[in-house]
């Protein structure tokens, strides 16, 4: 019985090694267990034996039985991985074939712009007002001090709409100050905001477009004077082209709007004919400010013996030109796919004061 | 407003450098554009005498000069026509280098004569563009003396831009004021002694009635007995360095004092006046022609200068010809006027001319200037042109312009930002002319006539305050009202960039075009009202307010497929108007998308864009600003830019939202743009903002039971709305139904013409227990049921 069975055993394990798939396995296992197998009727001759040599022989045969049942289990596995190999091999592919398409797009430069703007006054306790793009005489010059004939009124190169039927002559707002008188008007100091939006003026070359974007400021309460103005541009300027040195001067000026008024240059160089901002030797005009004019503030119904300020206004086109290195105005509106994916911004990533302002 | 240095020391006097000059003007406020220093270059150049001039012996054009340097004598070979013995020219020694090629000047030897410098033509200069021979130096040009300084070249010439505010530094002198109160030096006296007259004016002024408005005050006087030759180098100079051409000794006297003083004049040839001058308003139609030889055509609210016969002279804006001095003139009449601002310049604006006395005139002149400068002009044509002068004649009054202003020193602190003493504070004013009384913590302040601008304290502020230096003022920074920054922007204030970032996520390119565009399309918008044509449009084709961004997004689509680059998503997020008035623009978040949708790839088929792709855009903003989209009602009435077959409003109610679809054939062929075409247009105000009720959420239900998923097909009319179908069946049990949609339609023979097969998959979430066979039924015979009442569908079998 024993000889029998070990000879039982190299055959079977012989078989078993030597099926070539899955299907010659499953014939392996019916031969060797099934109902017919060659363990089953060893284990079937068990009956047979003398009770004393049964025990003994049954163990070897159970022991048997899961030795074979071990090493099929063992060729499956092997084969089913060589199976599973085979298959993958057949369904290899050339991942550098280019993914589906999809892409995507870009914010232009003065969206990018706008938020690092509301940003940084955010953080000076700005907050943002709006006002509409086509205003009267009265909010874009009368309000804001402009002479009937005062030649800084010529020079703003105003866009003209037909007049309201009372003769109130009606513009395009050629500077987003406009929306200082409304608020004035509306809201009781102390106020702080700024005015982002777009502006017209009639004038058109490489560094000026009918169509620009401007961004005002305006504090007023009772107490803020010429140091808080400076204090305020400088942070900003330096906050937004993220250096800490950047040299920033003040020139007396002229505006109607305020008084006294003041132009902000920022440090730069031009050597070899390239701009770069920084101490430099040579200046860069940016913005204009100065402190409320008392008639704009007795025109706005805010009494200037008690209240006082500054405001000030700079293009966002023009900052945003200098700080990401933008040659040209134009093609700002002209919405080439190639300008606007090269000098646009990724939309999921918003300039923040915590996470950095510059992409 | 240009001068020389020379010119500015005729004012003031000081050893500052040009390096500090230019430092403080850009202090003080008048901000230096250029400072030219025309001698640069120039300095080895010297005039060298002629001594003899001969003919090369070996070329018929060279001539063999001996030149006198002043220090030797040099044989220089030239080849100017002109050179000749006895001359004085230009010399350059070897070793120079020309202004005009950089090259380096190298002794030599000409066809066998030696040439060790060179006679200069002002080509080789780099002075002008005359090749036309060398330079003929006057016979009084020092020998050996720089060129520079002969030419007067050695005369920096400083360059400032002057605020409209600064009228009084339209002059130089009141430059020189603002320098000498910076401490920069001191004011030289100013001679204002009245010249004596030895006989009545043979011409006396009048103002006309009711003229005063216009003009004020007039004065004038005769010289007669002058000569009229040329003025004097000095002034030529001058007025050459600025830019200005000499003329003759008078008119050159009128350009000066306008430059020197801020006071335009006029001079008139007193024998070609028939009579008496009247300041009088213009006759409607009288015409004039000016000194710059155009006849202009005049209107009543202009002042004109007029003897009885005619206008001689437009009020402070030019003069006449006809009565214009000339070389010939021997009896000259001078105007010293003072016209109002808005006068002249809505004198100059009418008629479009523009001079340096109208510049002066329309940001105000000294009031007393009339007869301050008459007198300074007669004392300088007396010098020049000889003569005898006769007394004043003088119509009109000086206009009330004194002032007193209170001024409180603590307002330099407390507005300006910085302590400065008072009696500094009280130094300035009085350096820059104004007067000042009384004392302790506030003053009166009178300003003197040259200063219009200054209105109150504010104005009085600045001038200490500049005048001090805007850089000592201390930067102090602005804070936030509290340890953590306030929102600065509101919900509604969010949308825009919102709207923005979801499009530009989805694969859209933000383009910025303009508020205008050609009104010739706007037809094709729906239109504007006049109210939006703009009266002096840039260009034709950005005459009129945009009433829809659309049709800017799609020209930079055709822009960009003009160049080749092929399938352009765009959006814009911006205003459109449809009037005038600050409620009548809106706010859009727009997008178009043309060509391809899914562009040719290896993996699937190329696919164009249509309404549908559209539409997710229009959803996908609508989403992103919390618009209830399961909610939306999709109604086919966009307007007519929009195929009428393939374009919806997404509305809530009678709420449009929203616009999508794709873009009408006309509209495309008026813009020559190849399509298809779509677009959508979201109204960002229109959609409700969700009212605010804390930052909590409303609990979240999970039903621990599966969801069970039934699939319906049904057959309906094509023209049924699949929307009708859907809202019907999720109404069939709105407590079990959690979501129904579409996911396939079908039209063709199986279903028969004019009919279409829906596919319909209906998600199930029991809420008690898990769904049996039976409620399965239950709830799939209510769906079609209520399907079927609503389309009349039948169920597909």
């Amino acid at each position: 019985m024993l000889d029998q069975l070990e000879a039982t055993r190299g055959e079977l394990m012989k078989l078993v090694d030597s099926a070539a798939d899955l299907s010659a396995l499953e014939s392996v296992r019916v031969t060797a267990l099934g109902k017919k197998g060659r363990v089953t009727q060893l284990m079937q001759g068990l009956k047979d034996i003398a009770p004393d040599a049964r025990r003994e022989a049954g163990q070897a045969l159970n022991r048997l039985k899961d030795e074979v049942e071990a090493a099929l289990a063992k060729r499956k596995e092997s084969l089913g991985e060589a199976a599973l190999d085979a298959r993958l091999k057949t369904e290899t592919v050339d991942l550098t074939l280019p993914a589906r398409p999809g892409s995507l797009g870009r914010l232009h430069p003065i969206s990018q712009t706008i938020e690092e703007l509301v940003q940084i006054f955010g953080a000076m306790g700005f907050s943002v007002a709006e006002g509409p793009d086509i205003d009267d005489d009265f909010h874009n010059f009368g309000a804001l001090n402009f002479g009937e004939d005062h030649p800084a009124r010529q020079m703003h190169d105003t866009f003209y709409l037909p007049p309201k039927p009372d003769g109130m002559p009606m513009v395009l707002r050629t500077h987003t100050s406009t929306v200082q008188i409304r608020t004035m008007m509306k809201v009781k100091p102390p106020i702080r905001i700024i005015v982002p939006g777009r502006t017209f003026r009639s004038d058109s070359d490489a560094t000026h477009s009918p169509m620009f974007h401007q961004v005002e400021g305006l504090v007023i309460d009772e107490t803020t004077h010429m140091g808080h103005l400076k204090g305020c541009l400088i942070d900003f300027c330096r906050a937004f082209f993220q250096l800490d040195d950047l040299p920033v001067r003040f020139r007396p000026s002229y505006f109607p709007f305020t008084e006294p008024s003041v132009e902000v240059d920022i440090g730069c160089s031009r050597k070899g004919g390239e701009l770069k901002l920084g101490a430099g030797g040579d200046w860069l005009e940016i913005l204009g400010c100065g402190m409320v004019h008392p008639n704009v503030l007795r025109n706005c119904g805010v009494d200037p013996e008690r209240y006082q300020g500054f405001a000030f206004g700079m293009g966002i086109d023009r900052i945003a030109m200098l700080k990401y290195g933008i040659p040209d105005l134009r093609p700002f509106f002209d919405a080439d796919l190639r300008w606007l994916r090269h000098y646009g911004f990724v939309p999921l990533d918003p300039p923040s004061l915590a996470g950095g302002l510059s992409r | 407003m240009k001068f020389t240095l020379s010119w500015l020391k005729r004012h003031l006097a000081t050893e500052a450098s040009l390096k500090e000059i230019g430092e403080a003007l850009t202090s003080l406020g008048l901000e230096v554009d250029g400072i030219e220093d025309r001698a640069k270059g120039l300095e080895p150049f010297t005039v060298g005498y002629v001594i003899q001039a001969e003919q090369h012996p070996n070329a018929d054009r060279l001539r063999v000069c001996i030149v006198d340097t002043g220090k030797e004598q040099v044989q220089v070979v030239c080849g100017a026509p002109n050179a000749r013995t006895g001359m004085k020219g230009v010399f350059a020694a070897a070793g120079t280098v020309i202004p005009r090629t950089g090259a380096l000047l190298k002794a030599g030897n000409i066809r066998g004569q030696a040439s060790n410098g060179m006679l200069c033509s002002a080509y080789e200069m780099g002075l002008s563009d005359d090749h036309e021979g060398i330079i003929d130096l006057p016979a009084d040009a020092p020998v050996g003396m720089p060129f520079a300084k002969v030419m007067g070249l050695d005369d920096p010439v400083i360059e400032v831009a002057i605020t409209p505010n600064r009228a009084d530094c339209l002059g130089i002198r009141g430059i020189a004021r603002d320098l000498a109160a910076f401490g920069l030096g001191t004011m030289k006296p100013f001679d204002v002694t009245p010249v004596q007259g030895s006989f009545e004016s043979p011409i006396q002024w009048k103002i006309a009635p009711g003229t005063e408005k216009g003009c004020p005050q007039v004065a004038g006087r005769l010289i007669r007995g002058i000569r009229n030759g040329q003025s004097p180098r000095w002034m030529q100079d001058w007025l050459t360095a600025v830019g200005l051409r000499p003329i003759s000794a008078l008119v050159d006297v009128t350009n000066f004092t306008t430059h020197d003083y801020a006071r335009p004049l006029h001079v008139f040839d007193a024998d070609k006046l028939a009579c008496d001058l009247t300041m009088r308003w213009a006759k409607q139609g009288e015409s004039l022609e000016a000194l710059n030889g155009k006849t202009y055509t005049l209107e009543p609210s202009m002042v004109v200068i007029a003897d009885d016969k005619a206008a001689h002279g437009i009020g402070g804006v030019m003069g006449g010809e006809h009565s214009s001095v000339t070389e010939g003139t021997t009896s000259v009449f001078i105007e010293s006027a003072l016209f109002t601002p808005g006068m002249v310049a809505a004198t100059g604006r009418k008629l479009n001319l523009q001079s340096d006395a109208r510049y002066r005139f329309e940001r105000g002149l000294d009031p007393t200037s009339p007869i301050w400068g008459l007198e300074v002009a007669t004392r300088i044509i007396l010098d020049i042109c000889g003569g005898e002068a006769s007394e004043l004649t003088v119509a009109g009054s000086e206009p009330s312009w004194r002032r007193s202003l209170s001024y409180r020193f603590a307002r330099s602190r407390t507005l300006g930002g910085i302590e400065i003493a008072p009696k500094e504070q009280e130094a300035i004013l009085r350096r820059l002319g104004f007067e000042t009384k009384g004392g302790g913590e506030k003053i009166e302040v009178s300003p003197p006539g040259w200063r219009g601008d200054i209105e109150g304290e504010a104005d009085i502020v600045e001038e200490v305050v500049r005048v001090n230096g805007l850089d000592k003022v201390h930067a102090v920074s602005m804070l936030g009202s509290g340890a953590m920054a306030q929102p600065s922007v509101s919900p509604a204030q969010r949308r825009p960039i919102l709207a923005k970032r979801t499009l530009a996520a989805r694969g859209l390119m933000e383009a910025v075009t303009f508020s205008f565009m050609p009104s010739a399309l706007t037809e094709l918008f729906g239109g504007v009202p006049a109210e939006l044509k703009l009266v002096n449009p840039i260009a034709s084709d950005l005459d009129a307010m945009r009433p829809s961004i659309i049709p800017n997004l799609l020209m930079a689509a055709k822009r960009n497929l003009d160049r080749g680059l092929g399938d352009p998503a765009l959006f814009e997020v911006a205003p459109q108007y449809k009037d005038a008035s600050p409620t009548g623009q809106t706010l859009a978040a727009t997008a178009i998308r043309v060509g391809r949708a899914v562009p040719r790839n290896w993996q699937s088929p190329a696919r164009d864009v249509d309404a549908f792709d559209a539409k997710a855009d229009a959803l996908a903003v609508l989403e992103a600003l919390g618009a209830p989209i399961e909610n939306l009602q999709v109604s086919t009435d966009a307007p007519s830019w929009y195929h009428p077959g393939q374009s919806a409003s997404l509305r809530l109610g009678p709420n449009v939202m929203a616009w999508f679809g794709a873009v009408h054939p006309k509209v495309l062929a008026a813009l020559d743009l190849k399509g298809p075409a779509v677009a959508m247009e979201v109204f960002v105000e229109r959609v409700p903002l969700p009212r605010s009720k804390g930052t909590g959420r409303p609990k979240l239900e999970l039903s621990p039971f599966q969801p069970v998923e039934r699939d319906f097909a049904f057959v309906v009319d094509a023209a049924v709305a699949a929307e009708t179908l859907v809202r019907a069946a999720r109404g069939a049990d709105k407590a079990l139904i959690a979501d129904a949609r579409i996911f396939d339609r079908y039209v063709g023979d199986k279903v028969g013409p004019g009919k279409a097969s829906l596919a319909l998959s209906v998600t199930l979430q029991p809420k008690e227990a898990t769904l049996t066979d039976e409620a399965i039924e239950q709830v799939s015979a209510k769906i079609v049921a209520a399907v079927q009442k609503a389309t009349g569908a039948t169920l597909r079998t």
